[in-house]
């Protein structure tokens, strides 16, 4: 039974907020033509929306509350499904195995469509493992990751412009420049804590787009670079199906690279100096850990993915220009790596797979898209701060005898 | 030297809005050591509050000042308003959480605003209109300042102003710096910390409210993404001056009014925001504290 109190209190949360929303979302003024647009209508949604959410926000706040105690007193929680998933040879290898045959006959059941779909989706499956590393392990909050990906993407078109290098001639290329940028970058805000770093990063990814934008000579300006050509195999280039399912296939197996790379790097030496450093700058460096080259190589290591992936992006789309890269890509890749959890490898992958294919497949959506990748970063923090799929910590357990 | 006048009046202008919607940042930031990157959008969304009120105001035949009276008080308590909710909403919950979400939250509060608005009224560019009524003294000098150009400089005054001496001289002024000192002891002596942090972001929105309604009236034109581009250069302001400091961030506003007016008036107009970000990235490199900040030593 809800309590009264708990009535009035939503009540009062719908009408502040309907209060809030009225001139924004009600009135609609058209000032060349002089009409003025009331929408009731709205304003009624907003109040059953906001009387709806009130009930659920307070409910999940006192379900974090309850758990935070739980956690305090010392109650061992049972471990959980997903957990157990990951975690068992027994449930792990069956899974792994029908991804893997649905990955492989995906491109020869499906239209050209739904393969262009996934390809998008796998960048930003890799986009995300590769901000997993700077944001997710390492604990510096990159806002500019979009200009590594921008380096990537138009280092392919200029030098295949200018010098008719080949696709698998820049791919190392630009996953060099991707490096090289990262460390730029990486140089001057060694020395800044975390919300200086993220607004740093944020300009730098500005500054890049801009200069895209506006050097005309050397990028062409907003108008872009078109007709980049498809990758080719061995010399041998293909009609735009067998394209498609070529650059598929490639995403496939730069996915798997990725993540096996990630993986090594996590359990690696340098992967453990990256978590320190993210729990505890302080005494990381009391252990005698490198802060300068730990931070570098995450910037560096987390633009190689971008620099990389930015020139599968150009050879994909055949056509780039600065508007591919704004703030608004560095939030969604960012997006991805918090819903599925900072530091978890297969959470980035989930985050990445959800946040792409659904607005793509609910078409309605679409539009809420960015709104709701805005509202996902606001409730994530909020409710479930470790993702989706949280990180399983490494913990040494000490057995009596 | 006429165009040097021009053009250090034009950083002027420029300068004094920036400062405005620093001060928030900064007034925020000193409190609860957050960058509020919301605040640009409750700026924007000042705006468009003041370009709806006034447009219903005009289409019901109300005066010319009733209009620009009616239209800013309005868009100020809507700011006000948002920036109280948000605070309740996406900083408020995740108080004693690792700084890294609070942050990301803030992100997340940006973009959701952004897109609010973007849905709710339009992807165009709106025409502002011109609130600011023409003053007739000022016709000798119209082409070096033009009556906005007056106005702001003399609203941002007034408003900077009244909140030194808010800050300085009032029982609340006491209670947020006592908040910026030490929460904890601040909590201890008495002082209702959820209040004062709600306090500051209403102040703080309603300045980004004012500085909204200025500078739409001066460029006459505004769209969901004004918020974005005004907010992380009041951003640069804020750190440019040393952020936490009231000064700092009025300095910080005026030099980089003055680097951009004069960066785009003898070097050229495309990089525009080129040069604020490489200032903000240079100060950052060279002088982490800002102007008038003083480097404070981490404790452990």
């Amino acid at each position: 039974m809800i309590k009264l109190e708990e009535l009035k209190k939503s009540f009062l949360v719908s009408v502040w907020f309907m209060f809030l929303t009225f001139p924004i979302m009600v009135i609609r003024v058209n000032p060349i033509e002089k009409v003025v647009e009331w929408r009731w209508k709205n304003i009624l949604i907003v109040g059953a929306g906001s009387f709806f959410f009130s009930f659920l926000w307070r409910y999940l706040l006192l379900r974090r509350e309850t758990g935070r105690k739980k956690m305090e007193a010392g109650e061992i929680e049972k471990t959980p499904l997903s957990r157990r998933i990951l975690t068992e040879p027994k449930m792990y290898i069956p899974a792994l195995l029908c991804i893997a045959v649905f990955a492989s006959v995906f491109p020869f059941v499906f239209s050209i469509y739904q393969i262009n779909i996934m390809v998008t989706a796998l960048i930003y499956v890799v986009l995300g493992l590769g901000l997993n590393i700077v944001v997710g392990l390492a604990g510096l909050l990159d806002l500019g990751y979009v200009a590594f990906y921008a380096v990537g993407a138009y280092s392919y078109g200029l030098l295949n412009y200018h010098f008719n290098l080949g696709f698998w001639a820049v791919l190392p290329i630009g996953a060099l420049l991707g490096v090289v940028f990262g460390i730029l970058l990486g140089f001057p805000v060694l020395r800044l804590r975390g919300d200086y770093l993220a607004i740093v990063t944020l300009g730098f990814g500005e500054i890049i787009r801009l200069i895209l934008e506006n050097w005309n000579e050397f990028s062409f300006g907003p108008s872009g670079i078109a007709n980049i050509p498809r990758p080719s195999f061995f010399g041998h280039q293909f009609s735009l199906h067998a394209a498609t399912v070529y650059i598929y296939f490639l995403m496939i197996a730069l996915t798997l690279l990725t993540i096996f790379v990630v993986n090594r790097l996590q359990n690696s030496r340098i992967g453990r100096a990256w978590i320190a450093l993210r729990e505890d700058e302080v005494a990381c460096q009391a252990m005698g850990i490198d802060k300068t080259k730990t931070k570098l190589t995450a910037f560096a290591l987390g633009a190689t993915w971008a620099g990389m992936i930015g020139v599968i992006f150009a050879a994909k789309t055949t056509f780039i220009n600065p508007a591919s890269f704004t703030f608004l890509e560095s939030a969604m890749i960012l997006s991805i790596v918090v819903m599925g959890g900072m530091g978890s490898i297969i959470g980035v992958i989930i985050g990445a797979l959800v946040l792409i294919l659904l607005p793509e497949y609910l078409r309605a959506f679409s539009d809420y898209r960015m709104l709701l990748f805005g509202a996902i970063l606001v409730i994530m923090m909020v409710f479930r701060p470790q993702g989706l799929i949280s990180n399983v910590r490494r913990t040494y357990k000490f057995e009596g005898r | 030297m006429d165009y040097f006048l021009e053009l250090f009046l034009g950083g002027l202008t420029r300068g004094s809005i920036y400062a405005l919607i620093a001060l928030g940042y900064t007034m925020v930031y000193g409190i609860i050591e957050l960058i509020n990157f919301a605040h640009g959008e409750i700026y924007m969304i000042g705006a468009f509050t003041a370009l709806i009120v006034a447009g219903v105001l005009t289409f019901w035949g109300f005066n010319h000042i009733a209009i620009l009276l009616l239209a800013s008080i309005i868009a100020v308590i809507y700011s006000a308003a948002y920036g109280f909710t948000v605070e309740k909403v996406a900083y408020k919950p995740l108080r004693h959480a690792p700084r890294l979400s609070p942050l990301i939250s803030a992100i997340g509060m940006s973009i959701f605003l952004q897109n609010y608005v973007l849905l709710a009224q339009t992807s165009d560019f709106l025409p502002f209109p011109s609130l600011i009524p023409d003053f007739k003294f000022l016709e000798p000098y119209s082409h070096m300042i033009r009556p906005p150009e007056l106005v702001i400089l003399l609203t941002t005054a007034v408003s900077m102003l009244l909140l030194t001496l808010l800050i300085r001289f009032t029982r609340i002024g006491k209670a947020m710096r006592a908040t910026a000192q030490d929460r904890n002891m601040a909590m201890l002596v008495g002082i209702n910390v959820d209040r004062i942090i709600s306090i500051t972001f209403i102040i703080g929105s309603s300045l980004a409210a004012i500085g909204g309604i200025l500078i739409a009236s001066h460029i006459g034109m505004i769209n969901f993404y004004i918020g974005f581009i005004a907010g992380i250069k009041a951003f640069t302001a804020a750190v440019l001056g040393g952020i936490g400091s009231i000064p700092g961030a009025v300095l910080g506003g005026l030099v980089l009014g003055w680097t951009e007016s004069f960066a785009t008036g003898y070097v050229s107009s495309d990089y525009e925001d080129v040069f604020a970000f490489a200032l903000l990235v240079l100060i950052l490199i060279f002088r982490p504290a800002g102007i008038l900040g003083r480097s404070t030593i981490q404790k452990v």
